[in-house]
């Protein structure tokens, strides 16, 4: 009786895992294809992929490290979202710790100008924006070819603040006064009252940061006209070219280019649900 | 007074770096860009008004709206394709959340891909050589060799799969996580009602998630009319102008033909149609709200 119980309940439930099966196919497939023939030998055509290599070997990242300038793209692409993640939290921390706790003349005007900005296609003002990044207002220096160029623009996110303002504003207000009582400055309640009470949302931010800076493609190709300054995944295509290349290293190039976003994905995917959720249901 | 201005000068002080960095990035560039969008940009001389003839141009450029065709070919295959095939993967998912949550991370990998890697990995699996990964997948189904993004009759339709590849999953996410916060008691209700499975999908689960669909929709069709990375880093437009969508067709007028007051007037449309179709959305939302 029991026996026959649990084979009818196995039966019910396979085409269900076979399904499941398919999806990871279909959608893990080609990342399993790309990091096994990254350390399958070099003799590979082009358009051949591996699903198990037979004698696995690190060749392939050999020559991605010592004949191919993809270090020098990879150390372009790690400055660019170390400096930007960092600046863009930040200032988004700073203008929305004045939109969710503060009442001013204007207040409202302020999230207008942010929230429009959500509805600018970047790529829109690609043309102007590179016409001001050759000459910046006011300082009349110009920001193409360096990381700078490529940094600037992108610390400025609606998403990031809004986020931020609306977990800012569920703190509760008696903690703040409870602060200020106790003769705490108002960088003080920004610094050791707000911001710890708000870690999750923090982190919800920087991962989405993270694959915003990464997604990047706009940007540093009309900020750079050196490919030695170009980011990772710009400059894939012109390592593409070169012909001499075996085809699985640029295989292995690819997979250094992907793994950073898996990473931070998969290291912080509470905090990146959260965001995904928090977009999805409010709107 | 003083405390006016104190009250005034803290948000004042915390806001100002960024309304620095959107001032200098975002709202001068629009501005210099709609301005630029009625003169004719010349080089080492001065720039002429022309008024509206850039915008006159834009409506008559058959090159352009070649692009602006399949750019709308683009956007309704994939939103309407993946909206349909998403909502049937969340609906095969209902009910075993204890799976799902396994399932969900590996299914958002491509979701999270940056544009330009997600265009390497795809020409990879559309090598046209008949060893190359759809090809070898095609041979199992008995059809012969493509030629994939070389070939100008179907490279279009190609690029919309890999755009599928990456917004199924996603916007499957969002259906499931819509279903979640459907009453339980509409289905029990229904169930004592003996409505059948497709009554319930019909009148308890679709009109459950109108919100959700409509997001997605929405979100797809602004992000699809931009849509630039992932073509530029395949076809570039080509082969032959097959998969030329307006941002590519922008950039060549921009970035290769330096005709930046053409380019503008160009990019000012294209912003005023998403930002009209924003705006839509938001007066729909509000009439469903109120």
């Amino acid at each position: 009786m029991h026996d026959s119980f649990s084979w009818t309940k196995l039966g019910a439930a396979l085409p269900r895992w076979c399904f499941y099966a398919l999806l990871l196919v279909v959608f893990v497939g080609p990342f399993w294809a790309f990091a096994m023939t990254a350390f399958s030998g070099v003799t590979l055509q082009p358009g051949e992929l591996v699903f198990w290599p037979k004698s696995p070997t690190m060749d392939n990242f050999h020559y991605a490290w010592f004949k191919t300038r993809v270090w020098r793209y990879l150390l372009n692409s790690m400055l660019i979202v170390t400096f930007g993640l960092v600046l863009q939290v930040s200032i988004s921390s700073l203008a929305a710790y004045a939109l969710a706790r503060k009442r001013f003349v204007g207040s409202a005007v302020v999230s207008m100008l942010i929230l429009s900005t959500m509805m600018l296609p970047e790529e829109v003002i690609a043309i102007p924006l590179y016409l001001v990044l050759g000459n910046i207002p006011l300082f009349k220096v110009s920001l193409l070819n360096t990381h700078l160029g490529m940094i600037l623009p992108l610390i400025g996110w609606a998403f990031s603040i809004f986020m931020l303002t609306e977990f800012m504003k569920k703190v509760p207000l008696e903690l703040e006064e409870a602060a200020r009582m106790d003769g705490a400055s108002e960088w003080q309640i920004f610094w050791l009252v707000i911001l710890p009470l708000i870690k999750p949302a923090l982190g919800t931010v920087t991962v989405f940061g993270f694959i915003m800076i990464w997604d990047q493609y706009l940007l540093p190709l009309i900020v750079a006209n050196r490919e030695d300054l170009y980011t990772l995944p710009v400059a894939l295509a012109s390592v593409r070219a070169d012909e001499a290349m075996p085809p699985a290293v640029f295989v292995a190039i690819t997979l250094i280019a992907m793994l950073p976003s898996i990473l931070i994905y998969l290291a912080m995917q509470k905090a990146f649900n959260r965001g995904l959720l928090a977009g999805a249901v409010k709107g | 007074m003083m405390r006016a201005l104190r009250q005034w000068l803290v948000p004042a002080l915390f806001l100002a770096p960024a309304l620095l960095v959107f001032t200098w990035f975002k709202f001068i560039p629009m501005a210099l860009g709609l301005r630029m969008s009625f003169y004719k940009v010349n080089f080492g001389a001065p720039n002429e008004w022309i008024g509206l003839e850039n915008f006159s141009r834009v409506l008559e450029d058959e090159a352009l709206g070649a692009a602006a065709w399949n750019t709308f070919l683009y956007v309704t295959c994939t939103v309407s394709l993946s909206v349909v095939l998403a909502l049937l993967l969340a609906l095969s998912m209902q009910g075993v959340t204890r799976h799902i949550r396994i399932i969900r991370t590996a299914l958002f990998l491509p979701a999270i891909t940056s544009a330009a890697v997600l265009a390497e990995v795809w020409r990879i699996l559309y090598a046209p050589t008949p060893d190359g990964i759809m090809n070898s997948i095609a041979a199992l189904f008995g059809i012969t060799a493509q030629g994939y993004l070389n070939d100008p009759d179907w490279a279009l339709q190609w690029l919309m799969l890999m755009h599928l590849w990456k917004s199924v999953p996603y916007d499957m996410v969002i259906f499931v996580a819509g279903m979640a916060t459907i009453n339980h008691e509409l289905y029990e209700a229904a169930r004592v009602d003996g409505a059948t499975a497709w009554q319930r999908l019909r009148f308890v689960t679709i009109p459950g998630l109108t919100h959700a669909i409509t997001i997605v929709i929405v979100l797809g069709m602004i992000r699809g009319f931009r849509v630039f990375a992932e073509i530029q880093a395949t076809t570039g437009g080509g082969p032959a102008g097959a998969t030329e969508v307006i941002m590519t067709r922008i950039y060549k007028l921009g970035f290769v033909q330096f005709d930046y007051g053409y380019a503008s007037a160009a990019s000012v449309v294209l912003f005023v149609f998403t930002a009209l179709c924003t705006l839509l959305y938001l007066q729909w939302r509000k009439r469903l709200e109120a």
